[in-house]
């Protein structure tokens, strides 16, 4: 475990509990104070660009950097390039089209438009379990009690993997992305063994094939051949953890800002049209998802001499509040109408599940202002540690 | 006006898809692609700016004709 950071230009850690507490304000502070790449010695050398401009280069330079590593820790990864540990994610090219052009097809927006009923029905599920609510004096979690049960729930279905090991999950994604400044010993000693877990699904699903990604996955062929255990098992990892806390973080997100901003929240529900804008504008100032990527061999990016085997962040949401690319770039504008944020990532890289994450992300939203149309922040929020910013508990007040 | 996708820049954000289906459509792998020839009647055209406003990649342009 590292110490808490003690200057952001030259001792980032974005595992300190403090960097998304304060987030927004440190990216402002670095970028606007003539810092356009952080750096770090911690996890063996660490470099974060800020700006939209180099956050965008990075994304789309894969001839100097390898995303074979794209979750920051004190270890790197022991598979090898061009698959890398969970493909396509951590995939290089060539062999990166292969892996993703397979995974496309079920994740098309006209493909995932067919889980709106299920997901609708789930949120719907979740808010009726909150039981009996007094107007003015109930107080619920929004990210425990609903937040991060969605995606778990939806993705655990669309993998064939019981819900009831939802809890599970959750650890799995705690030790992937909270864990990180832990040494590699003591992180390897307590795992929650995901690997054999993956295994019996693998099993399970050969002997009793079904409806359902696992299977999908099991058949598919590249160039006539089917995949190899290692990368159908990469990918269910890929397709776990990424579908996981990542859009729970951008639900919890954009209620958070409701419960902060009254007015936000009388807009959405006075005009519902609305939302086709506004869950853009919530993507954008409350991205969740910072990727990374490493250095391939010594390399010197505008002025910082990066040595290979250095972690490079990529903090999509700080480019997504880069006043040189948008206006207001702090300011949450529910009905912005120019959008372009990065939220899902640049490049041949862009979030495989966004369009699921995109569609949760609005029927959760739709389906809590439409059931509590007033609600208030009811105490300290938490938020997450690591590379995925988002609420971890967030009462909110119910109101009439 | 015309709508172009450069199809080599374009990753599937499906941003263009969303907010104009009436000029956009997107293929089994997210792929945008224009809907005929890409002419946009002038009703749609308020539309078709959206859709060059908020693609990430820079992947839609708009050509007068």
């Amino acid at each position: 475990m590292y110490g808490p950071v003690t200057d952001w230009a030259t001792d980032l850690d974005h595992a300190d509990p403090e960097y998304n507490e304060r987030a927004h304000e440190i990216w402002d502070q670095l970028r606007d104070g003539g810092c356009p790449v952080a750096h770090s010695d911690r996890y063996g050398g660490m470099w974060a660009p800020l700006t939209h401009e180099l956050v965008h280069e990075v994304a789309y330079d894969t001839e100097h950097f390898t995303s074979q590593g794209v979750v920051v820790s004190t270890g790197r990864p022991m598979a090898p390039p061009p698959m890398g540990p969970a493909p396509p994610i951590t995939s290089d090219p060539p062999f990166h089209q292969f892996a993703r052009r397979l995974l496309l097809p079920p994740f098309s927006p006209k493909q995932i438009a067919g889980w709106e009923p299920e997901v609708r029905r789930l949120c719907r599920d979740l808010l009726d379990r909150m039981g009996d609510i007094v107007p003015g004096e109930t107080v619920v979690d929004a990210a425990v009690q609903y937040a991060q049960s969605i995606p778990v729930n939806v993705i655990a279905r669309m993998l064939g993997f019981p819900t009831e090991d939802e809890e599970y999950f959750r650890e799995c994604v705690h030790f992937f992305l909270e864990t990180v400044n832990q040494p590699v010993e003591q992180r390897e000693a307590s795992g929650p063994g995901l690997a054999p877990y993956l295994d019996r699904q693998i099993e399970e699903h050969r002997a009793h094939p079904r409806d359902d990604l696992t299977s999908y996955l099991l058949e598919v062929e590249i160039d006539g051949n089917p995949l190899s255990h290692d990368h159908v098992r990469g990918s269910m990892v890929l397709l776990l953890i990424a579908g996981i806390d990542t859009t729970w973080s951008a639900i919890g997100s954009s209620i958070w800002h409701l419960a902060h901003h009254p007015d936000d929240l009388e807009r959405l529900t006075s005009e519902p049209e609305l939302m086709l804008f506004a869950v853009e504008e919530f993507l954008r100032a409350y991205a969740p998802v910072t990727m990374a990527r490493l250095v391939k061999d010594d390399y010197d990016f505008h002025g910082c001499p990066m040595r290979a085997d250095d972690w490079v962040l990529l903090p999509f949401p700080a480019a997504n509040r880069d006043p040189a690319v948008f206006e207001r770039a702090s300011e949450f504008v529910i009905d912005r109408a120019e959008n372009r944020h990065a939220a899902f990532g640049l490049g041949i890289h862009r979030c495989l599940g966004s369009n699921l994450a995109r569609l949760e992300l609005r029927v959760a939203i739709e389906e809590f202002v439409a059931r509590f149309p007033r609600f208030e922040s009811a105490g300290d929020t938490r938020w997450s540690i690591g590379q995925i910013r988002g609420p971890r508990q967030l009462p909110v007040r119910i109101l009439a | 006006m015309r709508v172009e996708v450069n199809t080599e820049l374009c990753q599937g954000h499906n941003r263009c898809y969303a907010l104009a289906p009436e000029l956009f459509d997107v293929d089994d792998y997210g792929t945008a692609v224009v809907i005929g020839d890409g002419t946009v009647p002038p009703e749609l055209e308020e539309k078709a700016n959206l859709a060059v406003a908020n693609c990430p990649e820079y992947a839609i342009s708009i050509t007068d004709d």
